[in-house]
């Protein structure tokens, strides 16, 4: 025996115009208005299971690091994690800095300096990715900004770095010179504590 | 059921998926067309309240996993990251936590609802089976669930649940050792619980749909216990049931809130804010209040495979309740000495969980050794002999009947009915 | 098939109602023995007099006074300053023996907590000698601490602890007030879920550090190096010396000008800041839940209401 059997349609249901309610739009009003609380109380539970998955508060007060550069020699280049990237600081020689002061910003696939010090559209100079007041260093976040690879160092057309990836160029001051990546390399908030200390971060 | 389904595919699209892959009409067919008892009072709500809790513990469960770490090194300290620092954490834990007691609220509700109204009878015994297995699943999911957190209870309940295995004569050391994936319990095993206690949920769920099956081919109970007999015994299932379904299921959001925002910790045990140590067992070992009737009934036995076996017998013997019963009627609201019975029963069981509670000692061992006796009195006893002794009030013809006497006569019905249906229209 | 079932309802129902009488026999010499027990379980107030069979004494010994405390209840909020006076006494007493790992520094600046400014924050991590490395040359080293940086622990591992403290590990802090609470008992759990209360933990711990008693009574041994206490979950006496006295800490609350907002520098005063401290260290988004709470459960009473009306409106012409 199945239940289902009865027909579905029952005279004396609420789904017939209701006779005692002389104001069917005060019914109708509180129906939307349950529907729009039902929509509101689904949407409100919904963000705490979306906003879970954003960075949490200890990511977020990840520190800032030090690095002691003091045993770094021209040409050197050493890699530091800060935020769970890696952060490349090359002690670049008068040649390479030469190199990059020297090359036209017309010659620049991305001509923004990328640099978390100084505004957002500053042009990408030399100088406005260098280090501060340090000419000779070069502070950036060691990620390709094609898809994310590790770059290596003096490689490349210009003894910059060349991403194996996807053969992104970029020259020493590590802007993208030819290759898929868009942008230059991140230059991240740097800060000399003092002459031997880089603060990153 | 394509026979009977009631379904009108409208557009050229819904045509086109009903011919292919019916999922529509079987939706149709299962919650808007399916005839229901007009007079199911809020009782019978709490299967919706426990199907919104199910997906409120599987959506916070699997979204805990992505911060929870399963290693004994760090667990601990992980929920305490999600209490403090992931967004919302705090939240999405205590929702998690209190949930599964809000779970068993539900269940024990809905399964004294059962025993009430006599939902495991003809022609529902597998209905009541799956149930059964459906408590047996949610209790073995609570129960890992309890662990993960890595706290003292955690450590102690394991080890005292496992160990109960090792009653089994000749084979019961090899199983805990299986069990823990050590000589005690440890890393290993906090591994294999955290992996089963994302497993079990699915497959809950998978109960569920078969439970929910089940009902939707032999109709539902209702509180007269006639089946239904002709259109006026029943309404469609939209708007009827799922309106006064979702009133159910608000007002019990509230009472979660209530837990959930002013009562987080009231439902937890203090030692479980400490981290496991397998050298100190904490002075008063408790499980979580909706094991304690059990456990109650574990500790009456003074033998361990006696205790064990008795434990497990008073769940089994839930599975044999429908040929246990042996009366023709099947509401209790005809049936003057069963509803008696079934009151003592609660009391019963309440009594159990108190005791279950309280330490071993004095005169709560006596009185949880009645108890427990009374457990099994009431369904291999109780229950078998009453079909025989009781006379039964005289039933009505239908539910339509039925419902419009109750009206004629100005309410009426049971303290219990009166009390399950507040919203009694004027 | 039939008869067999009945043949089997028929000797189980003599069984039964054999059973059934034996078990009413039995109910009733329960019900006796219990009636004659009745007063054993009130032993415990008075430990001289506890009768030697009793297997285990209940502890404590006294049951904790309810404070009054500004956090409770579903409109509580933690008291600022309390809860900066509560830090000075960790950090001056406790944090001697007691570490509060799970605890960043920079949690003292959040809202709803002590809610330093970000420079006290950072001097006051500064202030901490925290161990980093390796280095370039594989040593670990200390600098000073961070914002980021969790309290450091007083002892490297529980062995020195333990050995360090007469055989006792002092427990760590940053959960200690949400993992102890003396059990409240029947009726007084049910009336608990009315008025919501979840401060058993700082009420102990207010109990414990002010209920140090010099002498214990007759027929309590407390062991050398123990400490009577009868405020002490889990025994007579514990290991920790009595750790607070007046005029211990000079709260730098007291050290302005303003005579007005004065706080008297005692054991109790001592106690209660650091409990409420302590609950917040280990519930620091206590205030969060109990607004948002707030905000669920008055929307719930509105869209209870609407659904009820509407589900009422849906049965109006279905009598039930």
């Amino acid at each position: 025996m199945s239940a289902n059997t009865y027909p579905t349609t029952v005279p004396d249901s609420a789904a017939a115009p209701d006779p005692h309610s002389s104001e069917p739009s005060r019914r109708d009003f509180f129906v939307i208005a349950t529907g729009a609380a039902a929509v509101v109380a689904v949407a409100g539970l919904a963000w705490p299971f979306i906003d879970q998955m954003n960075p949490d508060a200890s990511a977020l007060a990840l520190a800032s690091i030090d690095v002691d550069i003091s045993a770094m020699e021209a040409g050197q280049s050493i890699t530091v994690m800060w935020r769970g990237k890696p952060v490349f600081i090359r002690y670049r020689t008068p040649e390479e800095v030469e190199a990059a002061k020297n090359t036209p910003l017309s010659d620049l696939k991305d001509p923004i300096a990328r640099n978390d010090n100084l505004d957002s559209n500053a042009p990408a100079t030399d100088e406005n990715r260098a280090a501060p007041g340090r000419e000779e260093f070069l502070v950036m976040v060691g990620i390709c900004t094609h898809l994310g690879c590790v770059p290596m160092g003096e490689a490349g057309d210009y003894n910059g770095w060349f991403c194996p990836c996807h053969g992104s160029v970029y020259d020493t001051a590590g802007r993208i010179r030819h290759g898929p990546a868009p942008e230059n390399m991140l230059i991240p908030t740097t800060a000399f504590s003092d002459d031997n200390t880089i603060t990153i971060g | 059921m394509q026979g009977t389904s009631e379904y009108q595919p409208r557009t050229g699209i819904e045509r086109w998926i009903d011919s292919r892959m019916p999922l529509p009409r079987l939706m149709y067919d299962s919650f808007i067309a399916y005839p229901i008892p007009r007079n199911l009072n809020y009782s019978y709500a709490f299967g919706a309240i426990l199907s919104l809790v199910l997906v409120v513990q599987i959506l916070t469960g699997v979204v805990l996993a992505m911060h929870y770490a399963a290693n004994s090194a760090i667990a601990f300290n992980s929920v305490e990251q999600i209490m403090r620092d992931v967004n919302y954490g705090w939240l999405l834990r205590y929702m998690h936590a209190n949930g599964s007691s809000m779970f068993f609220i539900a269940v024990y509700i809905h399964m004294f609802r059962g025993l009430y109204y006599g939902s495991y009878k003809a022609p529902r015994e597998i209905q009541w089976i799956l149930g059964v297995i459906l408590f047996l699943l949610m209790m073995a999911t609570a129960f890992m669930g309890y662990v993960l957190p890595w706290g003292q209870m955690s450590f102690w309940g394991a080890t005292v649940i496992t160990n109960l295995f090792s009653a089994i004569p000749l084979v019961g050391e090899g199983i805990t050792h299986w069990l823990w994936g050590g000589f005690a319990v440890g890393n290993p095993t906090l591994n294999r619980f955290f992996s089963l206690h994302y497993l079990l949920p699915f497959m809950i769920v998978g109960v569920v749909i078969l439970h929910v099956w089940a009902f939707h081919v032999t109709g539902q109970t209702n509180p007269t216990g006639v089946e239904p007999k002709s259109r006026s015994d029943v309404v469609p299932f939209t708007p009827h049931a799922t309106m006064k379904d979702a009133v159910a299921m608000v007002a019990f959001a509230l009472f979660f809130a209530w837990f959930l925002f002013y009562l987080p910790n009231y439902l937890g045990h203090p030692d479980n804010y400490t981290l496991a140590n397998p050298l100190v067992t904490p002075p008063h070992i408790v499980p979580e209040w909706y094991f304690l009737p059990f456990y109650a009934i574990l500790r009456a036995i003074p033998s361990k495979l006696g205790g064990v076996i008795a434990m497990f017998a008073s769940i089994i013997v839930l599975f044999f309740l429908p040929w246990l019963d042996r009366s023709k009627v099947q509401s209790a609201a005809y049936r003057p000495l069963y509803r008696i019975f079934f009151w003592i029963f609660v009391v019963n069981v309440i009594c159990l969980g108190y005791f279950g509670a309280k330490p071993p000692e004095g005169w709560y061992v006596l009185a949880t050794q009645l108890l427990t006796a009374y457990y099994f009195v009431h369904f291999l006893i109780i229950f078998p002999l009453l079909g025989y002794i009781e006379k039964p009030r005289p039933r009505p013809t239908s539910i339509t009947e039925a419902v419009l006497s109750k009206h004629k006569s100005g309410g009426g019905g049971t303290p219990a009915e009166a009390a399950a249906s507040p919203e009694r229209r004027g | 098939m039939r008869d067999g079932t009945a043949t089997k309802i028929m000797t189980t129902m003599l069984k039964s109602i054999t059973r059934l009488s034996a078990a009413g026999v039995l109910v009733l010499a329960g019900l006796s023995v219990a009636a004659a027990q009745q007063d054993a379980p009130a032993a415990p107030e008075s430990p001289e007099a506890k009768p030697e069979e009793t297997a285990l004494p209940h502890f404590p010994l006294e049951e904790p006074e309810e404070m009054e405390w500004s956090f409770a209840g579903p409109f509580g909020k933690f008291d600022q300053q309390q809860l900066q006076r509560g830090f000075q006494v960790y950090r001056e007493v406790c944090s001697a023996c007691h570490s509060m790992k799970l605890v960043p520094f920079r949690a003292l600046g959040w809202e709803g907590g002590p809610h330093f400014s970000e420079e006290e924050v950072e001097a006051l991590a500064a202030e901490y000698q925290i161990q980093d490395g390796p280095d370039d040359t594989g040593e670990m080293f200390e600098r000073p601490g961070r914002p980021s940086d969790y309290f450091p622990a007083p002892f490297p591992n529980d062995e020195a602890a333990r050995y360090a403290n007469g055989g006792a590990v002092p427990p760590d802090m940053s959960v200690l007030a949400k993992a102890r609470g003396v059990e409240r008992g029947f009726p007084q759990f049910l009336i608990d879920i009315f008025t919501t209360y979840q401060e058993g933990g700082p009420d102990y711990i207010h109990a414990l550090l002010t209920g140090y008693e010099d002498e214990a009574p007759e027929g309590v041994t407390v062991l050398p190096g123990q400490y009577y206490n009868p405020h002490y979950m889990y025994a007579a006496a514990l290991a920790m010396p009595p750790p607070l006295f007046e005029d211990l800490v000079e709260y730098a609350q007291n050290q302005d000008d303003d005579p007005n907002n004065d706080v008297p520098q005692t054991v109790d005063q001592y106690s209660r800041d650091v409990a409420a401290f302590l609950m917040w260290a280990a519930e620091p988004h206590m205030e969060a839940r109990k607004s948002m709470g707030f905000t669920v459960i008055a929307f719930l009473l509105v869209f209870c209401g609407l659904v009820y009306y509407v589900k009422r409106k849906v049965w109006a012409n279905v009598e039930h």
